[in-house]
């Protein structure tokens, strides 16, 4: 038995399907209460990760462990302690929103007296049950549909709840409707949510896991990364006056600071840099350029590498490990 | 099986929720209304009209069972909702048993219906004109059970064509091709004057021992030979298991 701290463990997981791999020796652990984004390319290995975890599709080799249940040994079990909302969010669309959680919920194996009281708190959890309740399926908005789904994945209050894209074609307000509702269970469900939408993923997660090309490239808190894949600091300053020689003073902070080559037409008063000298301060930086210039600093900001940049270089260095793997082809003689 | 009740429950009120199976039920009942009113027309004849009516049991069966069955596995594929199911504690067996025990009531039900013209010929017929019984139990009791035991080979046919595929209309159209061969192939394979002496010397005693109007003739006769109903049984086994195992490869995807 694994410890009961540890929500999900994954140990080698590898899955092909025929010559093809789709996941490849993947390992990684999920504390309780987690929030988890999983990201990656399109066709990286996201859903037949998460597929694997709910007991929906049996791995090649390697082994899984879900609230301290093998998915391999125990299927069914683990379906209990799982909640998942498939992309796409697939609903039967003649039945109306109530008659649905009710099936959904006998299929679940909820006893017989508490479904009518689990079936009424989904719904109030997920603000369904005024308007929403006898409505058709087919008739909902993708906001409703979507909160269908999840009131779906919290009938069983499931220790682990796996959403394959769930906010994806939601307007804002919707998708902050979806986050309340994952913020509010966060300590007490463990998430694992994949998603494309990055800012969102970097607001609602704890960690991060990268996949690329059926391996795990990047794990570990937003911050943590930044630091691995986009190493360095960028700053943006805008200033008023003479402003010609505030390059050549920021070189002489850090000779290997990285500048444009042109200034923005468009924004002629505006710099952007970026220094791996993290020992440059934005106090360091004030001081320097008002003692060293004309032009007089309007504002500094430090600017933070978004989940993007760090996706896209994970990524990328992934594809140069896996270019590099390769063996060279020879010439015919 | 776990969750059987709870799926055949679901798939019943899917069933009578559906368009389709009012259009089914509402032709086929038409079609055999037809059927008998001209068959009470054509008497007096060598059969009791019971019989005759079940003689013609193909006509509506190959358009009654693809109307019934086209959706059951299609339709979940192509919305998706196959895979949900499959994250509850429920296997794919149980699945398409449901489905198929579903699609089977509904199908006896619409039979027991047409059970109405007999009866109501029955008591309408002044008494001193007919010479016969429209209610004579023993071809009646054989008509039944041939059409429930050879229905669940034919539904479960439908069921293993409509897991093939995710278009309904696909499905319905492969359904009503499987049923065609099982029915009447045998029939219009040996009509055929031109087949050669050997075909028809050595394959003939076979497509005997599977044919369909064959067992409804002895059945109308009171003759319960095991044999169709094994021919039968096995054979709705064969085409839901192999609905599961085509359903199992498809959602491991």
């Amino acid at each position: 038995m694994r410890p009961p701290e540890i929500s999900i463990q994954v140990e080698k997981l590898s899955k092909s399907y025929g010559p093809i791999t789709a996941i490849d020796d993947i390992s990684f652990e999920i504390q309780k209460g987690e929030v988890i984004g999983l990201l990656g390319p399109n066709g990286a290995g996201k859903s037949t990760t998460m597929r694997i975890l709910c007991g929906l599709v049996q791995a090649t080799s390697g082994s899984a462990y879900i609230g301290g249940v093998s998915v391999v040994e125990k299927p069914d079990a683990v379906k209990r302690l799982v909640g998942y909302m498939p992309e796409n969010n697939p609903l039967p669309e003649e039945l109306r929103v109530i008659e649905y959680l009710r099936y959904r919920a006998k299929l679940k194996k909820i006893p017989a007296h508490e479904i009518n009281n689990r079936v009424e708190e989904v719904l109030e959890t997920c603000d369904l049950h005024h308007k929403a309740r006898r409505r058709i399926i087919r008739s909902l908005s993708k906001g409703f549909r979507q909160r269908v789904g999840i009131a779906d994945t919290l009938l069983t209050h499931p220790e682990i709840v796996i959403m394959d894209e769930p906010t994806i074609g939601l307007d804002p307000h919707q998708t902050k409707i979806i986050r309340d509702l994952i913020n509010s269970r966060r300590g007490r469900m463990t998430f694992i949510l994949s998603s494309h939408i990055l800012p969102e993923v970097e607001l609602l997660c704890d960690r991060i896991l990268i996949i690329n090309q059926g391996r795990i490239v990047a794990q570990g808190k937003s911050s943590d990364l930044r630091h691995e894949y986009v190493p360095g600091n960028t700053w943006r300053i805008t200033t008023k006056g003479n402003n010609q020689n505030i390059p050549e003073e920021l070189r002489k902070l850090d000779p290997d600071i990285e500048l444009p080559p042109e200034t923005d037409e468009a924004l002629p008063d505006t710099f952007t840099f970026k220094t791996h000298n993290m020992g440059i301060c934005g106090e360091q930086l004030i001081q320097h350029l008002q003692n060293h210039t004309e032009a007089t600093l309007c504002e500094l900001a430090h600017i933070e590498p978004s989940l993007e940049e760090i996706f896209l270089a994970a990524t990328k260095r992934s594809w140069e490990a896996t270019l590099t793997r390769k063996p060279a082809a020879t010439p015919e003689t | 099986m776990k969750n059987l009740g709870a799926i055949l429950r679901h798939e019943i009120f899917l069933l009578l929720i559906s368009p389709a199976t009012y259009v089914a039920g509402f032709l086929f009942l038409l079609l055999m209304w037809l059927l008998y009113t001209q068959i009470l027309l054509d008497l007096p004849s060598e059969d009791l009209p019971t019989t005759s009516m079940f003689q013609l049991f193909w006509l509506p069966v190959l358009f009654m069972i693809p109307l019934l069955t086209m959706k059951t596995l299609a339709e979940e594929r192509r919305q998706g909702t196959l895979e949900t199911l499959l994250t509850t504690p429920t296997s794919t067996t149980t699945i398409v048993v449901g489905k198929f025990a579903a699609a089977y009531l509904v199908y006896m039900i619409l039979w027991l219906l047409a059970l109405t013209y007999p009866l109501l010929t029955q008591f309408e017929v002044p008494k001193g004109r007919a010479n016969f019984s429209q209610l004579d139990i023993a071809p009646l009791l054989g008509g039944y059970l041939f059409i429930a035991i050879s229905g669940t080979m034919h539904i479960a046919a439908g069921i293993f064509a409509s897991s093939l595929t995710r278009s309904q209309l696909v499905a319905g159209l492969l359904s009503f091709a499987i049923l065609f061969i099982l029915i009447l192939g045998e029939r219009i394979l040996f009509s055929n004057a031109d087949l050669p002496q050997g075909l028809s010397e050595n394959w003939r005693p076979t497509f005997d021992y599977v044919r369909t109007f064959r067992h409804l003739e002895d059945f109308s006769r009171g003759i319960l030979d095991t044999r169709p109903f094994t021919l039968y049984l096995t054979s709705t086994c064969a085409f839901l298991g192999i609905a599961v195992i085509v359903i199992e490869q498809k959602t491991s995807r």
